[in-house]
C-alpha cells in the first residue's frame, strides 16, 4: 500500500510537470484526489490494514494528500499567473483614443459672471434682492428724484405701457423697494432685466441687465463707496486692476460718480480699444440723494448710503472679448459652448 | 458742446497746457471730455497763392498751366483742370509736398507732360462745406476774396489751427452750455483767475421805449425777459473770426445778426432772438399763454398747433415766436431788414420741455431752456450782443432797455457744516479750503454766519449733499480715501428660493443642457405661429404702448416661442442638435393701473437625436433630486401647441405645475424647424413650493429583497403609468422598487395588444421575507391586474 501511495504521488507529480492547461489540473485533482480518485481508494482500502499500520499509512496517505493539493495549488496559480499575463498583453488599448463623454450643459456667460459678482458680494455681507420688470413709474422716477419733465427722463427712453407704468428702465427702482421695507443696516444688490428704447446693434440692445448696489446705515461715506467698488473691481478683473472715480452726474446719488477702469489693453496709455481715453467706464455710483432716502423713510441726518449700477453685458464683453451684444440673445450653442 | 480752446483764453488763462492734460484735468472735475480734434491737423503745407497767369496746356483740352505765386520770390508752375481759374484770383494752393484731409499727399509731378508743382484746391479737398464757409462756392477751385494776403497758411486763414475740445455736458449743469459756464469750470480746476467781461459799447440818444413796450402776461413761465433795439442794420456777412468759431462749435454761419445770436448761445448759453421790427404790429411785444388751437409758422416754415398750454411771444396781433422754441418765419430776420429787436429771456424749464415735446421740436434754445437758465445771465446777453454789432459795424444800438422780470424764487442759504461734510465724504478738508473751493466757482461763502449761497446759474445746488459734491470735485474724487465698510455687521447670502434657481441650473446643466436668454417682449402674432387660438387667455398681454416695432410690442405670456426661436436659431446654424434651457419670467396682466404678475419658468427644449422620454427624464431626475414626490404625468390631448398624441400635463398634489410634450409639426415648421423637438413649460414657483426641504435620514436595509419579473398582454391602449399604479397599490408596504423593462408590440403579439414587463422588488425592513409571503403578494397583482386592466399573464 504504502508503495501504491508513492507510485500516486511521483506520477501527480510527473502529471503536474508537464501540464500546462490549467483544465488538466482540475482533471488531475478528480483523478487522484476527487471522492473517486485512486488516493481516496487506497484511504477507503484502509479498513483491510492491520492496527500498526494503520495510523503509518494514514498518516502517509494524508501527507501525501496535503503534499499533492498543495502541488496543485501552487501549479494552478503558476498556470494563472501565466494566463493572466497572457491576457494583459492581449488587452492592450490605445490610450491615446477619446474617452466617453456624457455632455454637461453651461450656464449663459451673463449667468456665469453675474454668479461671480454674488459671490464677491455675497462676501461682503449683501443680499440679493429681486422686483418687477414692469414698474411704477413713481419707483422707476418720482422716488429717485426724477419727477415728471425732469430732462433726465429724455436720456433714458423708456418703454410705457400705461402713465403711471413702465418698463423699469434700470435696477435702481430696487433701491426704493428695499427701503421701503428693510430698516438700515442695508445691504444689497439687485441684479435684472432692464429696458430701454434702443434699435439693436453691435453695442445696444432694447432689454439688458443691470446690477444695483445699495448700502445704507450710520456713517457711511463716500470713502466707503470708494473702498467697496475698488475692492469688487480687483475681485473681478485682479488685484493690479487700477480704477478711478470721475464726478457725474445721477439725479438719485449726491455725489456721483462713474468708476473706470484703466483700459486693459494699453494700460492707461490710450489705444482704439478706449477710444484713446486710456479709461473704459464701468459702472454708475454715488451717495443716495437725502432726497431719496427722505422718499424712503430714512431720515437723511441719521443715515447715509451709497448706491452703484453696474452693466453686466458689458462687463461681460471686456471679460471675454466678445464685441457684438447681440451673441447674447441669439442662444447659438457655438456661443454658449465657450464658456 | 464743443469748443474751442482759444476761446477760453477770453476768460482765463490756460496757456502750457496740452490738451490732453487739459481734458484730463477738466474730466476729472467734472466736465467730460469726449475728444479733442484739432480739425487743421490733417492738411499740411497748404497756402493762399495768387493765379499771376494761365496758359493752354500743349496736350490737354481741359487742362491749364498756370504760374502761382505763394509768396516765395518765384512763382510756382500747377497744371490745373478746374474750369472757373481766372488769372488775379486768390485760390488755395496745396504745395509740393503737402498734405490733404483723407491721407492724401500731393508732390510734385507731370500732367500729360507738363511739370505742375502743386495743386489747386476746392474746398471739398480742404474738407471744408459751405457750413464751414457760410456760402455755397461755385464748382471747381475755391475763390478767395481779392485781400487776402498771400502765401499764408490755409489753416489759419480758416482757423483751423485749433484744438476743438467736445464736452459730455450732464442735465443738471446748464450753465455748462456755455463757453463762459465751461471757462469758469476749466479755471476753477487749473486755479487760475476767472475774469468775465463786461460789454461796452454806445447808445444813440433815443430810447426803445419810444419804439415799443413789452408786456409779460404769465410771469411765472417768463421769469425775464429783456429786450434792446439796433437800428441801421446792414445785414452781411460775419468777420472770418466769428464765422470760425461757430464753425469749431458746429454751427454755420448765416448772417452777422443770426451769427450775433447764435454766438451769445454759445458764449453765454443764453438763446436770442432778433425780430425784424417791421413785422411786429401794434409796437408792442406781449409774452403770453397760447389759444388752444392758435396756429404759428416757425422759421423752419412748418405749421405749428397750439394749445393753452404753451407760451407765445406775440405782437399787438399774432404769435411771433413759440417761446424758447423757436422763432416764428413771419418776424424773421432779411436781408432787408433795418431795424431789429433782440429778445434774450428766461422761461420756466418745464413748459418749455413741454410745448417742445408737444409740437415734436427741440432746439439748440429749447434742450438749454429745459435744463432752466440763469434770468441773471438775460441782460449781460443782450449787452454782449449789442457790443458785438457795434464791433462788426452793423447797426446802431437805440438808447433803453427793455427789462421786465417775471417771478424769480429767493436763493436759498444753506447751513455750512464742514464737519458734516467731511463726514460725507470720509475726508479731513479744511474749512478755508472748502471755502475756497466754492468761491472759485462763484458760490457766497460766509464764514461768520457759516452759511453758503449758490449762484443763480446753478439751479442744481438745493442741499448740503450738492455742495459737499462741490468741494469733493475740486478737492479731487481720487484724493479721498478708500475705506471698507464698518458698522453692524450683516450675514448676506441667497435666499431658498435665490439657491433652489440655482439648483435647478446645476441639475439642467448636468443633463447636458445650456441655459439661453431671451428678449421678453415678443410680438402678438406669436400665439398663431404657437396654434394658440385668439380667445385664449394667454393672448391677454401686456402691451407697450410705444415699441420698437410690432414684433417687441407685447410683454410676453408664455416662454415657448422664445425657446422655440432660440431653437430654430441653432437649428438653422448648422448646429445638429440642442438642448436647452432657461429660467425666466411671463408676465401676467391684472387690472389696469396695477402691475402684472411676473411668474418664472422653467423652460425647456431639444431637438436631434433625442425624443419625449429623454426631456421626461431629465424632469423627473430633476423633480427626484429636489425631493419632489407625487408628480404625476397625465397625457393632455388639446394643447394646441403640442402633438395631440405626445404630450402631458404635470400635476404636483393635483396643481397643474407644467406641460411636457413633442411640439405639434406645424408649430415646428412654423418656427422653421423641419425636425421633432420637444419642450416642456414648468412653473418654478409650484416647484419650489414643493421642494421638501427638512430631509429625514431613513435606515439602510438590513434584509434582503426578492425580485419577480412579470411579463403581461394588455390592450395596446393601457398606460403604463396605470399598470404601475396597480402593481404598486396591490404589493403595499412591501414594495420596494419597481422597474419596467420591456415593452414590445409586433409579432405572436396578438393584434390590438401590447406585451409589458416588469422587474418587481419586495422588501420588509424587519424580516427576510418568505417564498410564501412574496407568492401572496404577487399573486393579489396578478388577480388586480387581471380584475381591472384586464392583463394576461404571459
Amino acid at each position: 500500500m504504502k508503495q501504491k501511495l508513492e507510485e500516486i504521488n511521483s506520477s501527480v507529480e510527473e502529471l503536474l510537470k508537464n501540464s500546462t492547461e490549467l483544465d488538466s489540473l482540475e482533471e488531475i485533482r478528480i483523478k487522484y484526489l476527487g471522492k473517486k480518485g485512486e488516493l481516496t481508494a487506497v484511504l477507503k482500502g484502509m479498513g483491510a490494514l492491520s492496527a500498526e499500520e494503520r495510523p503509518v499509512i494514514g498518516a502517509l496517505a494524508n501527507e501525501i494528500r496535503d503534499f499533492l493539493s498543495s502541488e496543485i495549488d501552487s501549479k494552478k496559480k503558476e498556470l494563472e499567473e501565466k494566463l493572466q499575463n497572457e491576457n494583459l498583453v492581449k488587452e492592450v488599448i490605445d490610450v491615446t483614443m477619446p474617452g466617453n463623454k456624457k455632455e454637461i450643459g453651461k450656464l449663459h456667460p451673463l449667468t456665469t459672471v453675474l454668479n461671480e459678482l454674488k459671490d464677491i458680494f455675497i462676501g461682503l455681507g449683501f443680499e440679493i434682492a429681486e422686483g418687477p420688470e414692469v414698474e411704477y413709474d413713481y419707483y422707476n422716477f418720482e422716488a429717485l428724484n426724477i419727477p415728471k419733465n425732469h430732462p433726465a427722463r429724455d436720456t433714458q427712453d423708456t418703454f410705457y405701457i400705461e402713465d403711471n407704468i413702465v418698463l423699469r428702465t434700470q435696477t435702481s427702482p430696487m433701491q426704493v423697494r428695499v427701503m421701503e421695507k428693510q430698516k438700515p443696516p442695508i445691504r444689497i444688490i439687485a441684479p435684472g432685466v432692464v429696458y430701454r428704447s434702443d434699435a439693436v446693434d453691435a453695442t445696444h440692445s432694447p432689454v439688458f441687465n443691470q446690477i444695483e448696489g445699495l448700502v445704507v446705515d450710520k456713517g457711511i461715506t463716500m470713502a466707503d463707496l470708494k473702498g467697496t467698488l475698488e475692492a469688487c473691481m480687483k475681485a473681478i478683473y485682479g488685484n493690479s486692476t487700477v480704477v478711478r472715480f470721475r464726478p457725474h452726474h445721477f439725479p438719485f446719488t449726491e455725489p456721483s460718480a462713474e468708476l473706470d477702469v484703466a483700459c486693459f489693453v494699453c494700460g492707461g496709455k490710450g489705444c482704439r480699444i478706449c477710444k484713446g481715453e486710456g479709461w473704459i467706464e464701468v459702472l454708475g455710483c454715488g451717495m443716495v440723494h437725502p432726497k431719496v432716502l427722505a422718499n424712503c423713510g430714512i431720515d437723511p441726518e441719521v443715515y447715509s448710503g451709497f448706491a452703484f449700477g453696474i452693466g453686466l453685458e458689458r462687463l461681460v464683453m471686456r471679460k471675454y472679448g466678445i464685441d457684438d451684444l447681440r451673441l447674447f440673445f441669439e442662444n447659438d450653442l457655438k456661443f454658449l459652448k465657450q464658456f | 458742446m464743443k469748443v474751442p480752446m482759444s476761446w477760453f483764453a477770453d476768460y482765463t488763462d490756460i496757456s502750457g497746457i496740452t490738451p490732453k492734460e487739459y481734458a484730463e484735468a477738466v474730466t476729472m472735475t467734472g466736465s467730460k471730455v469726449e475728444g479733442v480734434e484739432n480739425i487743421g491737423e490733417n492738411i499740411e503745407n497748404v497756402v493762399t497763392g495768387k493765379v499771376l497767369s494761365i496758359r493752354p496746356h500743349e496736350d490737354s483740352d481741359h487742362m491749364v498751366v498756370c504760374m502761382v505765386d505763394v509768396g516765395e520770390g518765384e512763382p510756382v508752375q500747377i497744371v490745373t483742370g478746374a474750369p472757373n481759374v481766372k488769372e488775379g484770383q486768390i485760390v488755395p494752393v496745396a504745395k509740393h509736398m503737402s498734405k490733404l484731409p483723407g491721407g492724401i499727399t500731393i508732390k510734385k509731378g507731370k500732367l500729360r507732360g507738363v511739370e505742375s508743382c502743386g495743386m489747386l484746391c476746392s474746398h471739398d479737398e480742404l474738407g471744408l462745406t459751405s457750413a464751414d464757409l457760410g456760402y455755397e462756392p461755385e464748382y471747381g477751385i475755391l475763390v478767395l476774396p481779392e485781400d487776402t494776403a498771400i502765401g499764408m497758411d490755409i489753416k489759419d486763414y480758416f482757423g483751423l489751427n485749433e484744438e476743438v475740445v467736445e464736452y459730455e455736458i450732464t442735465s443738471n449743469r446748464p450753465d455748462c452750455f456755455s463757453v463762459i459756464g465751461l471757462a469758469r469750470e476749466t479755471a476753477a480746476t487749473f486755479k487760475k483767475p476767472f475774469k468775465l467781461h463786461t460789454p461796452e459799447y454806445n447808445e444813440n440818444s433815443e430810447n426803445i421805449n419810444d419804439y415799443i413796450s413789452v408786456e409779460v402776461l404769465n410771469p411765472e413761465k417768463c421769469t425775464r425777459y429783456c429786450a434792446k433795439m439796433i437800428k441801421n442794420v446792414k445785414i452781411g456777412p460775419s468777420p472770418k473770426w466769428l464765422v470760425s468759431r461757430l464753425r469749431a462749435c458746429g454751427i454755420r454761419s448765416i448772417n452777422n445778426i443770426v451769427d450775433i445770436t447764435n454766438y451769445i448761445l454759445l458764449e453765454y448759453g443764453q438763446p436770442m432772438h432778433a425780430f425784424d421790427l417791421r413785422d411786429l404790429e401794434g409796437n408792442k411785444i406781449v409774452v403770453r399763454d397760447a389759444s388752444n388751437g392758435e396756429i404759428i409758422k416757425t422759421l423752419d416754415e412748418q405749421d405749428r398747433t397750439l394749445t393753452s398750454n404753451d407760451l407765445v411771444i406775440s405782437d399787438g396781433k399774432k404769435a411771433v415766436a413759440v417761446a424758447g422754441v423757436m422763432g416764428g418765419f413771419n418776424s424773421e430776420v432779411k436781408p432787408d431788414t433795418t431795424t431789429v429787436i433782440f429778445e434774450s429771456a428766461t422761461f420756466d424749464a418745464a413748459s418749455v420741455r413741454l410745448t417742445a415735446q408737444r409740437i415734436g421740436l427741440r432746439t439748440e434754445a429749447s434742450s438749454r431752456y429745459e435744463k432752466g437758465l440763469d434770468y441773471n445771465n438775460a441782460k449781460p446777453a443782450v449787452d454782449r450782443a449789442c457790443e458785438l454789432v457795434q464791433m462788426l459795424e452793423c447797426g446802431e444800438v437805440v438808447g433803453g432797455i427793455i427789462d421786465c422780470m417775471g417771478k424769480t424764487k429767493e436763493q436759498k442759504v444753506h447751513d455750512f457744516r464742514p464737519d458734516k461734510i467731511n463726514a460725507f465724504l470720509g475726508t479731513d478738508i479744511s474749512t478755508e479750503e472748502m471755502a475756497d473751493y466754492l468761491r472759485a466757482i462763484d458760490f457766497e461763502v460766509d464764514l461768520d454766519k457759516m452759511t453758503v449761497i449758490a449762484p443763480t446759474f446753478r439751479p442744481d445746488i438745493e442741499a448740503e449733499a450738492d455742495i459737499a459734491e462741490e468741494i469733493a470735485r475740486f478737492y479731487g474724487y481720487n484724493n479721498i480715501p478708500v475705506t471698507l465698510l464698518t458698522g453692524e455687521a450683516t450675514t448676506g447670502g441667497r435666499t431658498q428660493l435665490q439657491t433652489t434657481r440655482d439648483v435647478v441650473s446645476s441639475l439642467l446643466k448636468a443633463h447636458g443642457m445650456y441655459e439661453i436668454r431671451t428678449y421678453t417682449f415678443t410680438s402678438p402674432t406669436i400665439y398663431d405661429k404657437l396654434l394658440i387660438p385668439p380667445d385664449s387667455d394667454l393672448t391677454k398681454n401686456v402691451v407697450i404702448t410705444n415699441p420698437l416695432g410690432e414684433d417687441t410690442s407685447v410683454m410676453r405670456t408664455t416662454t415657448a416661442a422664445s425657446m422655440l426661436n432660440a431653437l430654430s436659431y441653432n437649428y438653422n446654424h448648422q448646429n445638429a442638435q440642442a438642448k436647452l434651457f432657461e429660467i425666466a419670467k411671463i408676465y401676467l396682466p391684472t387690472e389696469a393701473g396695477k402691475l402684472p404678475d411676473e411668474p418664472e419658468i422653467i423652460t425647456l427644449g431639444m431637438y436631434g437625436n433625442t425624443d419625449f422620454f429623454d426631456l421626461k427624464g431629465v424632469c423627473e431626475d430633476l423633480f427626484e433630486n429636489m425631493h419632489i414626490k407625487n408628480v404625476k404625468y397625465v397625457a393632455d390631448t388639446t394643447n394646441p401647441t403640442y402633438h395631440p398624441g405626445r404630450c402631458a400635463n404635470l400635476f404636483i398634489n393635483d396643481k397643474k405645475i407644467g406641460t411636457i410634450g413633442e411640439v405639434h409639426p406645424t408649430v415646428a415648421k412654423n418656427f422653421d424647424i423641419e425636425e421633432k423637438c420637444y419642450l416642456a413649460e414648468i412653473s418654478f414657483i409650484d416647484v419650489f413650493n414643493a421642494i421638501t426641504k427638512e430631509i429625514k435620514f431613513k435606515q439602510l436595509p438590513k434584509f434582503p429583497a426578492v425580485t419577480r419579473d412579470i411579463a403581461m398582454l394588455v390592450d395596446k391602449t393601457t398606460p403604463v403609468g396605470d399598470i404601475e399604479a396597480v402593481i404598486m397599490k396591490a404589493s403595499g408596504e412591501l414594495l420596494d422598487t419597481i422597474k419596467l423593462f420591456d415593452v414590445y408590440e409586433g409579432s405572436q403579439i396578438p393584434e390590438g395588444k401590447k406585451s409589458v414587463a416588469f422587474a418587481i422588488s419586495f422588501r420588509a425592513t424587519d424580516r427576510s421575507l418568505t417564498n410564501e409571503e412574496v407568492n401572496k403578494v404577487f399573486n393579489k397583482i396578478l388577480k388586480d391586474l387581471e380584475y381591472k386592466l384586464q392583463a394576461q399573464l404571459r
